[in-house]
């Protein structure tokens, strides 16, 4: 295919807004419209944009992640934070929150639901990217 | 607070995400999968042990009180079908780790396997309708994966269909979600239970009771839904075939098992002595006739699934104790002896290299022990005193003769002397007549190591013969358990 | 309002049943998947089209809606697309497999 210069003058820029925005969301869950979800399906956007307009090889060695290795951790991880509160002798999957002083944000709350979320986050980031680049890879 | 009661889900879920990290390494694979199907097993016996001595467990996921949060609940009957699973488990994964390729099993089979597992246990358990929709989800993926496994041309072709049809069959779950959450405002079984029995309204009831009906009917395969079922369960490697066929009908006839005693007892003149029973009858009868009339012996194997399934639904359908506790007999015995004659269908595929049996012979000249083994199992299957399938058409047949449903116990009795046919059909076939193989060829091909993974189940088939009252005294408990569901009411809302 | 909904669950209904019994393999998976719309859409027409506040504290509302229909359309939904990139993929596969496309040619004989 032949490159776009305009595709890959915007997508430079577009890639990041889109990237930074899903943090964003990523953080926003929990008590307002975000989370999880949203951040990884949004992230994996932003990536595929970056594929597309770029080769696949050359995001290929810019991101060097092995997906199905993702999905796993992002699973243990979100499994892993249920079983913890096993340990404490509660139900699997209950929800611990505090709030702390932490420098420069302030007083922040921090929830266990924030590493389940993350593993969320990574499957659902995982999942997208193999499945898509899965079947474009097959071009016989 | 029980949290024993999800172990089950929680183990096979854990080990199935770390095996996706030993993609490449077989050997540290096969190590953790077939030490953590014994720790399976291990659970499952005791949660099956404590249900039976303390009571019904629940577990409030996340401390969310009961109506209002997701609830796990092992009651008699569920800690029994997880056990049952654990047992199939084993043997089907040591049968697989003897027949499969290499190739094959690097392709995330293992992982998928236990992801299966996951969705069975997750579904036996659950308290919860929407949470039974998604671990059928669950159980459904992975089986969609493990049967189009390998990808040769007949299995691509038929997992389509069974893809195509379970995906249909999820959507009527859905709209049956969705009326039930209308009529009742709630998900919870038991919460959905009360207000079911408090509701007046007998006709809407009766169209969701036939639409859960129809879509547990798809995936247990009853009587106008079972016409996907031979030719899909033909084309995977018998490991997986021996899985699906002992287990996987047979979520779905939990499912209406679970349904038509805590829900949808409103009307039982009309849904479970109408309804079920002419499907019980059809099932049966129409199974059996496919059976008879193939040659090969998966396919044959196949069929019986689906006449099998009918005397379960059979006692369901005469809805006294005695009847339930022969169907859920049944379904032991239908586990166990269906995976073992799956998994005999590929042994003696490894020898001959067909499943077609005009193609075999004399194969109990050569392979003795492959040949005895399977005929225990065969009669265990046709129903000879005193294997295990003889006690479970008896309390049947009795349980019908005393509702006086008669016509239902001659369809019974007549189904089972043509599943003796069938079976004696393999028999000759296979193992009697002329021999196939020449004497090199037979010697060469040893597959005693592969037919001890299956002895479990058969030894298992003949103990619950030889051991038909304690079994039967454990059963009735649990027939009687589900059939008043103010038990199982009780202890999720703890009223 | 329910009235329209519902109207268009019975059209969509309608278009995918039709699409699933058509020959045509990619029609079929695009029934199907139709399939799953109506049924999502039925679950929140059903559970009653509610105007409030999203029910959340510190809303200071008169009447809030109802989560849960939400929470478990988007399960279904998240179900759904697994669902469907994996059946996507076995079309795909079948069909460079067999060379067709047509459901007739993949029936399989009566004999086997």
């Amino acid at each position: 295919m032949k490159s776009s210069l305009m595709l890959h003058t915007i997508t430079r820029i577009v890639a990041f807004i889109i990237l930074s925005f899903s943090v964003f969301l990523f953080f926003a869950g929990h008590n307002n419209p975000g989370g999880g979800f949203i951040g990884g399906l949004m992230t994996a956007a932003g990536l595929l944009l970056l594929y597309v307009s770029f080769d696949l090889k050359t995001i290929k060695r810019v991101i060097p992640f092995n997906y199905t290795t993702m999905i796993a951790i992002g699973m243990l991880l979100a499994i892993g934070t249920g079983v913890v509160s096993m340990f404490f002798g509660d139900a699997y999957l209950t929800q611990y929150f505090d709030y702390f002083q932490l420098p420069i944000l302030g007083e922040t709350e921090l929830t266990t639901a924030l590493p389940f979320d993350l593993g969320i986050y990574l499957v659902v980031v995982g999942v997208a990217l193999l499945s898509i680049l899965t079947i474009a890879e097959d071009d016989a | 607070m029980n949290n024993i009661v999800i172990l089950p889900i929680l183990l096979p879920l854990i080990v199935g995400v770390v095996l996706l990290l030993f993609a490449k390494n077989l050997k540290v694979q096969r190590v953790i999968s077939g030490i953590t199907m014994f720790a399976l097993l291990g659970i499952s016996l005791y949660l099956a042990h404590i249900v039976y001595y303390e009571g019904i467990k629940t577990l409030e996921l996340g401390n969310w009180p009961a109506p209002f949060g997701i609830v796990l609940v092992a009651d008699l009957l569920s800690s029994f079908m997880v056990l049952l699973t654990g047992i199939v488990g084993i043997v089907c994964l040591y049968f697989g780790f003897k027949t499969l390729s290499e190739a094959r099993l690097k392709g995330y089979f293992l992982p998928f396997y236990l992801f299966l597992i996951t969705g069975v246990n997750g579904a036996f358990l659950t308290g919860d309708l929407f949470n039974l929709f998604v671990f059928f989800e669950v159980m459904l993926i992975s089986s969609y994966i493990l049967i189009v496994h390998g990808g040769t041309k007949y299995q691509l072709r038929e997992s389509l269909k069974y893809v195509i049809i379970n995906i249909v069959a999820s959507g009527l779950f859905i709209v049956g979600v969705a009326y039930i959450y209308a009529v009742t405002g709630t998900l919870n079984m038991a919460d959905i239970s009360v207000k079911v029995a408090e509701l007046e309204q007998q006709g809407v009831l009766n169209v969701i009771a036939i639409l859960f009906l129809l879509v547990f009917g798809m995936k247990g395969a009853l009587f106008p839904l079972y016409f996907w079922l031979p030719k899909s369960y033909f084309g995977p490697p018998s490991a997986i075939a021996g899985l699906f066929g002992g287990l996987l009908t047979k979520v779905g006839i939990y499912c209406i098992i679970r349904v038509f005693t805590l829900i949808f007892y409103h009307d039982v003149a009309f849904t479970h002595h109408t309804v079920i029973m002419i499907l019980a009858g059809a099932t049966m009868f129409f199974g059996v006739l496919g059976a008879v009339s193939q040659f090969d012996f998966k396919r044959i194997l196949s069929f019986h699934i689906i006449s099998q399934v009918g005397y379960m639904i059979m006692g369901l359908a005469i809805f006294t104790p005695l009847a339930l506790a022969g169907a859920l007999y049944h379904i032991a015995h239908n586990i166990f002896v269906k995976s073992a004659l799956f998994l005999y269908a590929g042994a003696t595929q490894k020898v001959t290299g067909t499943t077609d049996l005009k193609k075999m012979g004399g194969l109990l000249k050569t392979h003795p022990f492959l040949g005895w083994t399977f005929f225990v199992a065969a009669m265990a299957m046709a129903g000879i005193p005193p294997l295990s399938g003889f006690f479970s058409k008896f309390a049947l047949v009795l349980s019908g003769i005393q509702e006086e449903q008669y016509y239902i116990v001659f369809v019974g009795l007549f189904v089972g002397i043509l599943t003796l046919f069938s079976m004696m059909k393999i028999f000759i076939y296979a193992f009697w007549g002329e021999q196939k193989l020449t004497d090199e060829e037979a010697k060469e091909r040893k597959i005693g190591s592969v037919v001890v993974t299956i002895l479990p189940l058969v030894a298992l088939a003949v103990i619950m013969g030889l051991a038909a009252e304690p079994v039967f005294v454990y059963l009735l408990q649990v027939s009687e358990q589900i059939l008043d569901p103010s038990n199982y009411i009780n202890s999720v809302l703890k009223e | 309002m329910e009235i329209l909904m519902i109207l268009v669950i019975g059209v969509i209904f309608t278009v995918s049943t039709y699409l699933i019994l058509t020959k045509s393999l990619l029609r079929v998976v695009i029934g199907v998947i139709m399939l799953g719309h109506g049924a999502h859409l039925l679950l929140l027409t059903l559970s009653g089209l509610k105007q409030g506040a999203p029910p959340l504290l510190g809303e200071e509302a008169a009447a809030y809606a109802d989560p849960l229909p939400q929470a478990l359309i988007l399960t279904a939904i998240v179900i759904s697309f697994g669902v469907t990139a994996f059946l996507l993929v076995l079309a795909y596969r079948t069909y460079k497999v067999h060379k067709t496309d047509d459901l007739d040619q993949l029936r399989g004989s009566a004999d086997e």
